[in-house]
């Protein structure tokens, strides 16, 4: 039953992709795709909010720290969006959400912000097709792998920390 | 009834649909239903051939009853579409409708997807990220807000009119605001209409003026939307009226200025015959126009434009003081519950299929001019006669001129097949002529359309099927203005070159060119093509997707006359049946600041594009007035220290979905 799953590397490993559509246009847009019955990708999993202006970065992080290899997020076109601007304000935190990621090794491929419209049902297709592919060429991102690895390490600082700290006060009472 | 306690543990109820074939041809449902059963606080779980089927709406019901169920979820199609069907269900079986996930299974995986395993797998995945959602869920409330009863309709052709009347014999208030300075549209300027073949301003003209008369209409002519805001049960509209130099409610439109102009004759192009007649700086724009009053055309008006007049329509005017040089344009607001979007189209402009020679070689027409032609109101007082005054022997019609072409639009335009064969019929009555009729198909669908195709083809019009491909003069010397129409004829395989001294090209229908810039005004969608998208294209056909705001007539697709009627009166239905309801319900998907973890940054507060976040400043804390949110969440995603909170998408509800169609 794995044809696309595990974040891990072995044979058979498939990209997964979440996606976080605005109700008014990308997800009504991926609908479309489906009564137009074109055919995409199946390693999208969309989540649907009301518009791309509640997308917080966190949720774009906690999707990479649960093993996501891409997030793609959906929203109206400039000027339409039916909030009048939640995308402008997705667009502002995607630039400096880009530039975070990039710092954490975040290959630019893998996060994706892009405006369909209700009528834009091949846009989805297209677009995720496209991220399906780039990030096949990537490979996986083990964000959970590389979490468990950053855990250890700071457990370990924090051990070496407190093993520090315990000297330096059993010094202190040995120096009174 | 059981009535569930908040103390009761989560008990979920799982149900996935088959959707016939539709879902269960490509998802493995059965296995959907099993792997879900086995997720944490499932208590039932099961496949059922239709969901949104009364028995499978009472299965859900039966469960909640016995099962002791208080969170649900189906997995089934869009939740655009069945949302609020479920909710209605759950909330009959006595809890709350938001304690309730749909899973979109269906236009997001089984009908873009081929692979069953991988479609099954990833519909597991979806649910999976419901069920850990659902058990976060709170009990909502619907929120009700007052309506206002009166209704803006937008375009006064013939389903604006329709839509205003339906509206207006109800007792709603309801303001027409056309763009140009008379009501009816395009069927006013039509001769006879198909397949009756009946009179179009017999027909069109007592609605004209019942909309002039109705005590409950306000006609606003020769004036144009300009902003909207607001949102469903209260828009406030901004209208812009065009000055017409013209004191409507004084002039009876007795025409005295048009005699008195000092320009003796007719000079202008008129704008209403398509340039094909003349008229005067001061016009009535024709005969029947609504309101039935005249207007001064600031381009040609030697007053408007140098003030050095000698101001004869003034004098003609006399007491009654009707004109008024110093007009000026007015921006008016108006406050309005629900709007009628009924802009309509404009026809193809034939100088993009430069090969049919149009405007290149004088006797090349469109239909629409040629319906001028035909109507005794136009300039030639319904003689069809070539531009040197004579008849027309021959005549070829061309159909699909702008329809069903790679290089121009690809769409059917519908209406070209039917009114071509009208013109066929009324010119070959007018004139003796023969008629060639040009087709790729012949489309006459409908009641009576058939039928009339029948007719007409037993009336003795030639019918080629085959597309023109060129259009130009005749070499020979006696020519006198003769054309060449070149086509092949499919049916027997050659090319023919047919002389005509007339060609009539069959344009097709098009969203207006501002079709975009209305669309933004009014927050809806087009399709690729530029119509106006309905919410729906069956359920829903003449709402949008916003809630308030429906569609008539052509700017939602080409149709014809009948139809566009009909879409009218069932977008005043829609209308009709918000406003009587008194009130309207409202997504209770609004935002609220958690005060005690309010850190007073203020950075949510010019993020509301509706002004609904206000800065207490004795408690130094965020306030959001809930009448005003509109639920988009864009401070919830920006709050730094997370204290805002949406219903429905609360931060945990969406962590715990990305958790869920990941945890594999």
């Amino acid at each position: 039953m794995k044809t696309e799953g595990n974040s891990g590397s072995g044979a058979g490993w498939s990209p997964r992709i979440v996606a976080f559509f605005c109700n008014w246009c990308t997800y009504t847009a991926a609908d479309l795709a489906g009564v137009s019955r074109l055919k995409y990708a199946p390693n999208v999993r969309v989540i649907r909010l009301m518009c791309s202006g509640r997308v917080d970065p966190q949720f774009i992080l906690e999707a990479f720290a649960r093993g996501a290899d891409g997030v793609l997020v959906g929203g109206c076109h400039p000027n339409d969006c039916h909030y009048v601007e939640g995308n402008y304000k997705m667009l502002r935190r995607a630039r400096m959400l880009e530039r975070l990621l990039e710092g954490m090794g975040v290959e630019r491929e893998r996060f994706r912000l892009e405006w369909i419209s209700a009528a834009e049902g091949e846009k989805v297709k297209v677009v995720v097709n496209e991220m399906v592919e780039r990030i096949r060429a990537l490979g996986p991102l083990g964000w959970p792998e590389r979490m468990g690895e950053w855990d250890r390490e700071v457990a370990a600082l924090a051990e070496r920390v407190a093993v520090e700290e315990r000297k330096q006060q059993e010094g202190e009472v040995e120096h009174v | 009834m059981y009535i569930p306690k908040k103390s009761d543990p989560i008990r979920i109820g799982f149900y996935v649909c088959h959707c016939g074939v539709n879902i269960a041809g490509t998802i493995d449902v059965k296995a959907v239903a099993d792997y879900a059963a086995k997720l944490p606080n499932v208590v039932v779980a099961r496949d059922y051939k239709y969901m949104c089927s009364d028995p499978g709406q009472e299965l859900i019901q039966q469960d909640i009853l016995e099962h002791r169920l208080n969170r649900i979820v189906v997995a089934a199609c869009s939740p655009l579409l069945h949302e609020s069907t479920f909710r209605g269900a759950i909330s009959k079986a006595g809890i709350n409708p938001y304690f309730f996930q749909m899973v979109n299974i269906r236009e997001h995986n089984s009908w873009v997807h081929t692979d069953r395993e991988a479609a099954t797998h990833k519909a597991m995945a979806q649910v999976r990220a419901a069920i850990a959602r659902v058990p976060l869920h709170k009990p909502l409330e619907v929120k009700k807000a007052p309506i206002n009863p009166n209704v803006l309709v937008v375009g006064g052709g013939i389903a604006g009119i329709h839509a205003a009347l339906v509206l207006a014999n109800a007792g709603k208030l309801v303001y027409l605001v056309e763009r140009e300075p008379t009501i009816g549209g395009h069927m006013a300027k039509f001769d006879k209409t198909f397949p009756t073949l009946d009179c179009a301003m017999c027909v069109l003209s007592p609605k004209m003026s019942a909309v002039d008369k109705h005590p409950n209409i306000r006609l606003w002519t020769y004036s144009e939307v300009v902003k909207v805001d607001g949102y469903v049960g209260n828009y406030r509209v901004t209208v812009r009226r065009k000055p017409r130099y013209i004191i409507e409610d004084l002039c009876t439109g007795c025409q005295e200025c048009v005699n008195a102009c000092v320009y003796k004759k007719p000079t202008f192009p008129d704008e209403f015959n398509l340039g094909l007649g003349k008229r005067k700086p001061v016009f009535l724009p024709f005969p029947q126009a609504v309101p039935p009053i005249v207007m001064i055309d600031p381009e040609t008006c030697i007053e408007v434009k140098t003030g050095k007049c000698k101001k004869t329509c003034v004098e003609a005017c006399g007491d009654r003081k009707a004109i008024d040089f110093k007009q000026q344009e007015e921006l008016r607001e108006i406050h309005v519950g629900t709007i009628i979007v009924a802009t309509g189209f404009k026809t193809f402009d034939p100088h993009r299929t430069p090969y049919y020679g149009y405007g290149v070689y004088p006797n090349v027409y469109t239909a629409l001019e040629v319906e001028r032609l035909v109507n005794s109101s136009g300039p030639t007082a319904g003689e069809v006669v070539l531009k040197n005054g004579e008849k027309p022997k021959k005549v070829a019609i061309i159909h699909c001129v702008g329809s069903r072409d790679e290089n121009t639009n690809r769409w059917c335009s519908r209406v070209c097949c039917l009114y071509s064969l009208k013109l066929a019929h009324l010119i070959h009555e007018r004139t003796e002529a023969e008629i060639f009729n040009f087709y790729i198909d012949m489309r006459s669908p409908g009641k009576s359309m058939e039928e009339f195709y029948n007719r007409i083809s037993e009336e003795g019009i030639q019918m080629i099927r085959g597309k023109v491909a060129d259009v130009f003069p005749d070499p020979s010397p006696d020519a006198n203005g003769r054309l060449i129409v070149k086509a092949e004829d499919t049916l027997m395989g050659r090319i023919l070159h047919v002389p005509v001294d007339m060609v009539v090209l069959a344009v097709g229908l098009e969203p207006h060119p501002d079709a975009d810039d209305v669309r933004r005004l009014f927050n809806m969608s087009c399709s690729s093509e530029g119509w106006f998208l309905e919410r729906h294209p069956k359920l829903a056909p003449v709402s949008t997707p916003t809630e308030g705001i429906f569609l008539a007539g052509c700017c939602q697709g080409p149709k014809d006359i009948p139809d566009s009627v009909a879409q009218a009166g069932a977008a005043a239905a829609e209308a009709f049946s918000l406003i009587d309801r008194g009130h309207i319900e409202m997504e209770p998907n609004t935002a609220y600041v958690v005060e005690g973890e309010c850190s007073g940054c203020k950075s949510c507060v010019p993020l509301c594009p509706y002004t609904a976040i206000s800065f207490l400043a004795d408690k130094q804390k965020a306030y959001i007035n809930e009448a005003l949110c509109k639920g988009c969440g864009t401070c919830v995603g920006a709050c730094p220290s997370g204290s805002i909170v949406q219903n429905l998408f609360e931060d945990a509800e969406v962590f715990s979905e990305i958790e869920g169609v990941l945890a594999d």
